[in-house]
């Protein structure tokens, strides 16, 4: 059975004509960017290359700005610690986190308040968005950084950057966003944003994994969280990824290329599905549904239903999605993101995160408006507190 | 965290599930804030064999299966029996369980001890079952931060699971 795959931001698919650009860096133009021979000087062309080209691709002022890594979860731990470990080496300066961002941010942060920095952890509000005045009341005077990201990954929502890190600036603070779900699907430019760093990862944009990058603005303060060899200008040490770099780059372009057409037409498939979702199912609704969000991401709440259930049986469908309940995780509690913004836990446990991509079909669309209310009706039949929480049976 | 081909089986093809008309016993534990809740009702013979055992469940893969299995070992059992069957039987019937779904199986046998007890107040006769007595009100839930992490020590949490089956330690919101 093909599996129809509605979990594009979980990873991607390498696209047919990144590993075309990445494939002559494995065997043929091998070099060590870092040799002075031709093989080295060969892939050291091919690095810089990617790095302009990525520079272009997120708008940043100098390609010299660009830090390639192993990707998003690296590039938010390195901006986090490498930039307040510097700003204020004995700690003591004080860091803002929003509190639906991704562990990548939120574990760094929580390390850095348990070793001498002060942590605000900042809520968003119930519509999925951080609100400025929020932030701007959260500032202190020994605030030097704040950190909030740009799209939200289970919910789609898509924050202010410009107008956060504004605030942020005023208060004295740098400003870093954690870009990984927005790059190729918002609009980004780093120098019209204002924001002194931010997080990318190549693999949500049909690149391959294990790769990424992170943005620094010049002058930005930033003790390198790497130390060996000196590469990246002595920010980021280890042999670079020749083949991932040029695939990130290619995939980058692509996705830039693609976005007049590839926007509304997720768009359009999202709705799509919560429409379809929403009438067809009594008691279900979107997590998030007003203001800036991503075009490809349906964040839906099937209430009286358990997350994980939901997911086998979509499986046994050969439909591939993504919950926030607690028992697809392994850990006991649901999403942080969904109790961040408001949702109970009882209700959160019943969530499904659909994310649309590039090879999402209408046909797709079709088949799981198809098969989803079964599913959903027979599990709620089999709950023993279905019709006593929300009032009616499931038929 | 992969289940065995046995807990999907009992997962996509639950037995025994519905609700007896005029059960004997009735149990009702877990909590729709953590995620899983089960209602299990028993028929009971006049030798006092559970002759009849149906389930419902709200919850993951595992509770559901561990529901379904735990109807299909109760049933023919004395009450004794039934409210002897342990966690790690339930586990071992579904040829295993992964280390962070075990507390589920708790919901299951915890079921059945709640409708085995229920039977036998009705019958104005002393319970079983120590399931409410198992709550420990000295335990610290966030002694050990990392607990969710360790599939020991959530093994170890669950044995503090309250009267209602739910878990002390995950389940402290409003």
């Amino acid at each position: 059975m093909d599996t129809r795959y509605f979990d594009y931001a979980a990873t991607t698919p390498v696209d047919a004509r990144v590993l075309e650009a990445m494939m002559p860096f494995f065997s043929e133009r091998y070099g060590n960017a870092n040799s002075l021979y031709g093989l080295g000087r060969d892939a050291f062309r091919a690095l810089e290359d990617a790095r302009e080209r990525v520079a272009a691709g997120i708008g940043a002022a100098d390609p010299s700005e660009i830090i390639f890594t192993s990707g998003g979860t690296e590039s938010d731990n390195a901006a986090l610690l490498g930039i307040l470990t510097r700003v204020s080496p004995n700690g003591g300066a004080h860091l803002i986190v929003s509190g639906y961002e991704h562990h990548a941010v939120l574990h760094p942060a929580e390390w850095l308040a348990k070793h001498g920095y002060e942590l605000t952890v900042l809520a968003p509000r119930t519509d999925g968005h951080i609100h400025p005045d929020d932030l701007r009341a959260a500032m202190r005077p020994t605030t030097k950084l704040v950190s909030i990201m740009h799209g939200n990954n289970e919910i789609g929502t898509v924050n202010d950057i410009k107008v956060l890190a504004e605030i942020a600036h005023e208060g004295g603070a740098l400003f870093h966003t954690d870009a990984a779900q927005t790059l190729g699907k918002v609009e980004f430019d780093a120098v019209d944003l204002g924001i002194d760093a931010a997080s990318f990862s190549s693999h949500k944009i049909y690149g391959p994994k294990g790769f990424g990058a992170l943005y620094l603005k010049k002058r930005t303060p930033f003790e390198t969280q790497a130390r060996g060899g000196g590469q990246e200008s002595k920010r980021r040490s280890g042999t670079q990824n020749t083949p991932g770099a040029a695939g990130f780059a290619r995939a980058l372009e692509i996705m830039i290329e693609e976005m007049p057409v590839e926007i509304p037409r997720l768009a359009g498939l999202r709705d799509q599905l919560i429409d379809g979702i929403t009438s067809s199912l009594e008691n279900t609704e979107p997590s998030a549904s007003t203001g800036a969000r991503l075009p490809n991401i349906a964040p839906l709440l099937i209430k009286g239903v358990e997350g994980e259930a939901m997911l086998l049986q979509l499986d046994n469908k050969g439909i591939a999605v993504s919950t926030g309940s607690a028992c697809s995780s392994g850990s006991l509690e649901p999403s942080h993101v969904l109790l961040s913004i408001g949702c109970p836990p009882e209700i959160a446990h019943g969530s499904l995160r659909l994310s649309l991509g590039r090879f999402t079909t209408d046909e797709d669309v079709d088949y799981f408006l198809e098969v989803f209310p079964p599913i959903v009706e027979r599990l709620r039949a089999m709950s023993p507190v279905y019709a006593r929480m929300f009032g009616s049976s499931a038929s | 965290m992969i289940y065995s081909d046995k807990v999907m089986d009992h997962f996509n093809n639950p037995r025994n599930v519905g609700v007896i008309e005029d059960a004997d016993g009735t149990g009702e534990v877990g909590n729709p804030v953590c995620g899983d809740m089960m209602k299990i009702t028993i028929a009971v013979d006049d030798s006092e064999r559970i002759s009849d055992v149906k389930f419902q469940t709200l919850g993951c893969g595992a509770a559901i299966a561990t529901s379904s299995i735990v109807t299909e070992m109760a049933k023919g059992l004395s009450l004794e029996e039934a409210a002897a069957i342990s966690k790690q039987q339930v586990a071992d019937e579904l040829g295993g369980l992964p280390p962070a779904k075990m507390h589920c199986s708790v919901l299951a046998t915890d079921g059945l001890k709640v409708a085995v007890d229920d039977y036998l107040v009705k019958h104005g006769r002393e319970p079983l079952a120590g399931v409410i007595q198992s709550a420990d009100p000295n335990f610290d839930p966030h002694a050990d931060e990392d607990h969710h992490d360790d599939a020991e020590v959530v093994e170890h949490v669950h044995d503090h699971a309250g009267a209602d089956g739910e878990c002390s330690v995950c389940c402290q919101r409003p």
